[in-house]
């Protein structure tokens, strides 16, 4: 069975893939991916699932371009230049 | 995508993982180079392991002992991305076995002396980390992020082989003889290491990407950084020939070419003693593999 | 520490590193690429705790670890004869292994409770780092217990386990360990005494 081993360099950072380990089960899974991956004490952490466990997307759709929840729906510059004019508080060639 | 925009895509940067369309020749390409790293990070450990049985101290043999260990590790991770590429780890080391496919040149050649032990840590691991470091942007992102952890660990084997190296060339006249003779009997295969000098534009391997460098730039890495480490300890290298020209590149002897491709098609002075060793322990152990990996399988 | 402390002490490192120097064997050609990392781990870690344990015993005497290691006479040694045999058969191996973390798991503990706080301090690091080897010496026990050539490795072996808490039991060695002390040492004795390597 493979299992997918996953990482932690340091506390309060994200688990990382880190690779996998061929095991006949969990105990001897648990033995090969803490030799693989920390018998340096190079890891604070690992999580260690198998693989069959791991369910996989890399596919995704925006077909009509969702822009409204993402910072790129908001092009604000020529709004901003229009109230600054009407404000008389038009700002310098230059300013943002 | 098609095959010239898989290549315009890996030649701008771009990476794909096990589950991406891959073009068939990228693919096998790939697996061949892959499978060649593993098999010699396989093989590599046998001019080792002797050694770790003749350590002269508790540290050096503790030293010793954890290096091979990496590099046993390193071939399972490598075997691993092999395998999710489509290619089982059994069929790998049959292979090996049979001398279908092949492994480095300097695991073919035999370890004599504890000097080798140095020379091998100081010098023919740099030859391999060189390449291996151009092995770190490799288009297929599986194998470039295993080639990370295999860096990392290799850094504690050059200071090792280094610590070795200058250990004896502090110590007597007779350790410093050993790191000699070991110079001069590995320099051959170590300039022939690289691969002949085949332009990069040339190269299917830097063509797809899978490596970033060729393989006459790699020699020069190499040169530039370690024969200025082997002659300021006032060792000498066989080659008169070889010198820094003005314009930083180094010129030599030309390799023994034909020694090399008669070495990794399995002629080398221990190519068979070592495939032997493999496929006993191999036999030998095939009932655990049976008992621990049946179930599973 | 009295001699007799000293004698138990070498025993323990002489088992240790004859021990670690047999696993260290299995580097490289071991059965699985996974459990070859893993024991070349078990492997490292024994002849670490025979160093320690050495280098206790070297300060009293006024040699090195090395000196204790390396440089003494074959019949000086005070291995128990289980760990000097060459077990190239992975049964035999893994039989051995888990006999001996089962006697060694008994002799930690009286040394956990020594009266010397420097050795029942060792004594625990040892244990904590043991603990994991009886992990995974019970884990391929659990795994090989149907097979005959394991039952049959362990039936073989179990006597001799005995010699590991008894020191009477390890007054003869075996033929194996003089060939095993000449291949260990030969990169060191091609120099004299005290060169560094």
């Amino acid at each position: 069975m493979i299992y997918e081993v996953f990482r932690q360099e340091r506390k309060g950072q994200p688990f990382q893939h880190a690779g996998s380990v061929e095991a006949a089960d969990d105990a001897f899974a648990d033995v090969y991916a803490r030799e693989q991956y920390g018998r340096r004490g190079e890891s604070a952490a690992l999580w260690i699932v198998p693989r069959s466990a791991v369910m996989e997307i890399h596919e995704f759709v925006d077909e009509l371009n969702r822009n409204y929840h993402r910072v790129d729906g908001y092009p604000l510059k020529e709004k901003l230049k229009e109230a600054r004019e009407r404000a008389g508080t038009a700002a310098a060639p230059g300013d943002s | 995508m098609t095959d010239q925009e898989f290549l315009e895509y890996v030649q701008s940067g771009g990476q794909v993982e096990a589950t991406d369309e891959l073009p068939d020749d990228y693919r096998a390409k790939l697996i061949k180079f892959i499978e060649m790293h593993g098999n010699s990070e396989l093989m590599g450990v046998l001019p080792e392991r002797e050694w770790i049985l003749r350590a002269p101290t508790l540290q050096r043999k503790l030293a010793l002992t954890a290096k091979v260990q990496d590099e046993v590790g390193h071939s399972q991770l490598i075997y691993r991305v092999v395998e999710d590429l489509g290619k089982p780890r059994e069929q790998c080391l049959d292979d090996l076995i049979s001398g279908k496919s092949k492994f480095h040149n300097v695991f073919h050649y035999p370890t004599k002396t504890w000097g080798d032990v140095g020379v091998i840590a100081w010098l023919v691991d740099a030859a391999a980390i060189i390449s291996q470091k151009a092995l770190l942007k490799c288009s297929y992102a599986p194998y470039a992020r295993i080639m990370k952890k295999i860096c990392w660990e290799e850094s504690f084997h050059i200071l090792h082989g280094r610590d070795v190296i200058l250990t004896l060339m502090n110590g007597t006249d007779d350790q410093r003889e050993l790191v000699q003779e070991a110079v001069t009997r590995w320099w051959g295969p170590l300039m022939q290491f690289h691969g002949n000098p085949i332009d990069k534009e040339e190269d299917p391997m830097y063509i797809w990407r899978i490596k970033s460098q060729g393989n006459e730039e790699a020699r020069q890495q190499f040169l530039d950084g370690y024969v200025p480490q082997i002659w300021e300890l006032g060792l000498t290298v066989p080659d008169p020939e070889l010198q820094k020209n003005d314009d930083g590149v180094w010129e030599y002897s030309e390799p023994d070419w034909d020694e090399l491709k008669s070495v990794v098609t399995g002629h080398g002075p221990k190519s068979q003693d070592r495939l032997d060793l493999r496929r006993m322990a191999r036999e030998n152990s095939a009932w655990v593999r049976q008992v621990v990996l049946a179930e599973a399988a | 520490m009295n001699e007799q402390e000293q004698q138990l002490l070498l025993e323990i490192a002489d088992d240790e590193l004859i021990l670690g120097w047999r696993d260290s064997e299995w580097t490289g050609i071991a059965p699985l690429l996974e459990e070859d990392v893993a024991f070349s781990s078990i492997a490292q870690n024994e002849i670490g705790h025979a160093r320690a344990l050495y280098e206790l015993v070297a300060r009293e005497l006024g040699t090195t670890a090395d000196e204790l290691a390396f440089d003494r006479s074959p019949d000086e040694y005070r291995c128990a004869p289980l760990v000097e045999l060459r077990l190239m058969d992975w049964a035999q191996t893994i039989a051995r292994h888990y006999l001996y973390e089962e006697a060694d798991a008994i002799r930690l503990e009286r040394l956990k409770r020594s009266d010397d706080p420097e050795l029942a301090g060792l004594a625990a690091k040892i244990d904590r780092e043991e603990a994991y080897h009886r992990i995974h010496a019970q884990m391929w026990f659990d795994r090989l217990q149907g097979e005959p050539r394991f039952a049959a490795a362990l039936d073989e072996l179990r006597p001799q386990a005995a010699a590991l808490l008894d020191s009477e039991l390890r007054s003869e060695h075996t033929s194996e360990l003089p060939e095993l002390l000449e291949e260990m040492t030969m990169v060191r004795r091609s120099q004299p005494a005290g060169t560094k390597w």
